[in-house]
């Protein structure tokens, strides 16, 4: 039987997610509540998507800063599509255009990075400006509060809602049960089929993938497109919980994102990464965002505590990695 | 031969031209089921660039292959390996990021065309070929952490997994201790009394010589032997390679009245080395023997200051050397060439006059102004006299053969002009011809009465190259031995192992 590994980063990371509850709950009585674990719940969604996503890419060996453009553009464009064309369709035609919106610009970035093999950073730089810089002059700057009816039904669904002790209410939309089904079927795609096993082979080591005959160019397509398609789902969602299209929403959280998967325990180098270790890891950036206060730490402290954690959640392990290798020389 | 069925592997007057460059030409080569087969030849023989035709990554401009007899007219790497011809790479080409299980099923698995994960098949599979070569391997490992030796083995099973029949191995045994080689040996012998063919591709092939029938050597694209693998020797084989008689030269007889050069007391570093005293003369050469793990590095590290030892003393003629600090060390006059160069002892991106004066740059400023030109000539003339073949002293190291980029380090310490010298697994991946040469540079530099430490694994260049010969096991010295003729090698490598 394997041994259980206490070194690794989801360990680390549930650890921390813990202590953390410990202190908020000493703090405040009223923390370890439904409602606290809703509010988180709710919060998760979207960095949930875009976790899922960024750590696809970071698997592969690469590395994406662009999904918050591609999620922003794909989220305000459908929106104005929807309202200036067809403002009575259901919800569920929105998403789809918002995901094949992500997909389409997903595949930009695959064709740059898998066809002309750029370094993905690079591309992915370049995009999340070029793709911003493009919605916000031709597309529109200003924020639409008033929904296509498809979006506000959306916003309107709830799986929970209740009521806390002061009157006040809380509700978990249905958008969490998009989490749910993409962290499931990434899961399958990563773990269950060929595609997924190669695209861990590539992050490996790509150069052996070619030998074994994995064809290095269509996977990346596959990845970048994909992970298109989640932020553009992750947009839509973002604007219809949210019940605003903000075109200056989500870019700005690409890097939250990725410290989120890197917290988790996914190499930058590429080939090592678990959906379990991305969502402790998006947990806790969220628990610290909305949080911290409750423990009594300010909020200005916010950046600072989650750049503590990154440090101490992957220079630990790092260091680790370092002492064991100089025992073994 | 009874065998009358048509062989494995034919190649009929195989020639390979690159623009002007003939790489190979006119080979024959068969090869038999449940045979071994060596091919030797320096760097730059047509090795490769015969792997490459074989397993279809490169298409012959003469002549033709034959698999089980029939020609195969358009190769291409699918149709070699669905022959069962099946390369295993210097690096392995594995994924560290996967499991053992994983690593060894993939090849076989994506044959299939199969587009979901079936996780039992792929274990049962592994399972099945660690057990054919009665080898036991964590199959959830992740290979990253395994060790060489055991990598390689996930390397042979993942060929067998996907059917191998023959099994090209190239540089099989650069990375392994004696000890592995050994054990490696010993798979071979199996896999050919299962019907599977190997063909060994080095320039190190005296240690596999006793498990191959055949032997063929190539020189700069010609076959220029071929025979019974018990017609050959050492000392054939590299005549045969490098196409000239490459004398080994033993140190000159130490004077006995050579001074004491460095002294070193009871150095001991926690985990690596222990107690550990030494006395080297000028003008001496002295060994190191130690397999991997034994801490050799580690003690080559200390002495040069790369690592810290934890108690200890070293003198350098009867002056206290600083312990754990390197500019110390070489500013006392310490060289060290490290075992793998590559990383740790050279920019490979400049150019190979720099690599050389960048360890001069102090002693050819003024102001923190440089004198390129006394620097570079004085590059120039290092070079010269270690013979590198460069063809331009400001080509990047890159482009050099392995043998030309050690003697550049060399040339980078010897324009220090150090009084110690300690030259960890010199003529690692080095081939013979070079591997002489190097051997010949330290008897030189011995003779002009530097003290010399040697740190290897490689027996017969300890053998070859010493005046005394250190044995360390688990970080201690547990013997002493005069080099030369005074042991034998089968002796000194009980020694090391037992």
């Amino acid at each position: 039987m394997k041994s259980f590994d206490w070194a690794r980063n989801e360990v680390l990371v549930f650890g921390v997610i813990v202590a953390f509850c410990v202190l908020a709950a000493v703090s405040d009585p009223n923390f370890l509540s439904i409602p606290t674990l809703i509010d988180l719940m709710r919060n998760g969604i979207v960095l949930g998507i875009l976790a899922v996503a960024a750590m696809v890419v970071l698997v592969s060996g690469g590395i994406d800063v662009s999904f918050t453009a591609v999620a922003a553009f794909a989220m305000y464009t459908t929106t104005v599509i929807l309202r200036d064309v067809a403002p009575d369709l259901p919800w569920p035609v929105a998403f789809a255009v918002a995901t094949a919106i992500g997909a389409a610009l997903g595949a930009i970035n695959g064709v740059l990075i898998a066809v002309f093999g750029l370094p993905t950073l690079i591309v992915t730089l370049g995009t999340l400006s070029v793709f911003r810089g493009f919605l916000l002059t031709f597309v529109g700057t200003v924020q639409i509060s008033n929904l296509p009816s498809g979006m506000r039904d959306f916003s309107r669904l709830m799986m929970i809602r209740g009521t806390n002790s002061d009157g006040s209410f809380y509700s978990l939309p249905w958008a969490f049960a998009f989490l749910v089904a993409l962290v499931i079927l990434t899961w399958f795609i990563l773990n269950r089929t060929m595609l997924g096993r190669s695209i861990y082979a590539i992050g490996g080591a790509p150069e052996s993938a070619r030998r074994i005959g994995i064809d290095v160019t269509k996977t990346q397509m596959f990845i970048y497109i994909y992970v298109g398609a989640l932020a553009g789902l992750a947009g839509i969602i973002h604007a219809s919980t949210a019940r605003i299209a903000n075109p200056f929403d989500l870019v700005g959280l690409e890097l939250s994102v990725i410290a989120a998967v890197v917290l988790g325990g996914a190499r930058l180098t590429g080939g090592v990464g678990t959906l379990t270790g991305t969502l402790l890891g998006v947990a806790l950036i969220v628990l610290v965002r909305n949080s911290l206060i409750v423990i009594g730490i300010p909020s200005t402290w916010q950046s600072v505590t989650i750049g503590a954690l990154i440090l101490l959640g992957t220079g630990l392990p790092a260091w680790q990695a370092k002492r064991a290798e100089a025992r073994a020389a | 031969m009874t065998d009358t069925s048509a062989p494995l592997v034919t190649l009929e007057g195989v020639t390979k031209r690159y623009a002007a460059i003939t790489a190979l030409s006119e080979v024959d080569l068969t090869i038999r089921a449940g045979e071994a087969v060596c091919l030797a030849g320096e760097n730059g023989s047509g090795k490769s660039t015969l792997i490459k035709v074989l397993v279809g990554v490169e298409r012959p401009s003469a002549g033709r292959i034959l698999f089980d007899g029939v020609p195969q007219t358009r190769l291409t790497p699918t149709a070699a390996t669905r022959a069962g011809m099946q390369v295993i790479f210097q690096d392995f080409s594995l994924f560290p990021n996967l499991s053992v299980a994983e690593n060894i099923a993939m090849t076989a698995e994506r044959a299939t065309g199969a587009r979901l994960v079936h996780r039992r098949r792929a274990r049962e599979r592994a399972r099945e070929v660690l057990d054919r070569i009665g080898v036991d391997l964590d199959l959830d490992a992740r290979v990253e952490r395994l060790p060489v030796a055991h990598k390689q083995l996930v390397a042979i099973c993942r060929a067998l997994a996907a059917d191998a029949r023959l099994i090209i191995m190239d540089e099989p045994t650069t990375a392994l201790t004696e000890r592995e080689v050994a054990r490696l040996l010993d798979l071979i012998r199996r896999l050919k009394a299962d019907g599977v063919a190997v063909l060994f591709v080095s320039h190190k092939l005296a240690e596999v010589l006793e498990v191959c029938e055949h032997v063929v050597v190539l020189r700069n694209g010609e076959k220029v032997a071929d025979g019974p693998a018990e017609t050959f020797d050492a000392a054939s084989l590299t005549r045969a390679m490098t196409g000239r008689d490459v004398a080994e030269t033993p140190p000159e007889p130490l004077d006995p009245s050579a001074s004491d050069l460095l002294k070193v007391e009871n150095l001991t570093k926690d985990g690596a080395f222990r107690d550990v005293s030494l006395t080297l003369r000028a003008g001496e050469v002295l060994g190191v023997a130690g397999l991997l793990g034994s801490g050799r590095t580690s003690l080559a590290k200390a002495l040069f200051g790369l690592a810290t030892p934890d108690s200890g003393r070293v003198t350098l003629d009867g002056t206290d050397v600083p312990l754990g600090d390197p500019i110390a060390a070489a500013g006392a006059g310490i060289g060290y060439v490290p075992e793998d160069r590559l990383t740790e002892g050279l920019f490979l991106e400049q150019s190979i006059a720099r690599n050389i004066a960048v360890g001069r740059l102090e002693a050819h400023a003024s102001g923190g102004v440089l004198n390129l030109r006394d620097l570079w000539e004085e590059a120039a003339e290092w070079l010269k006299r270690l013979s590198v073949k460069a063809p331009d002293p400001q080509a990047p190291v890159r482009s050099l053969s392995g043998g030309n980029q050690q003697r550049v380090v060399l040339a980078r310490w010897m324009a220090r002009q150090p009084r110690v010298l300690i030259l960890n697994g010199p003529s690692v991946g080095v081939d013979v011809g070079s591997k002489a040469e190097i051997h010949a540079i330290i008897s030189d530099l011995a003779a002009r009465g530097l003290g010399v430490i040697v740190i290897s694994d490689d027996l017969p260049e300890l053998l070859g190259t010493c005046h005394r010969i250190l044995v360390m096991k688990a970080g201690v010295i547990t013997d002493e031995v005069a080099g030369g003729e005074g042991i034998t090698e089968d002796d000194l490598s009980h020694r090391l192992a037992s």
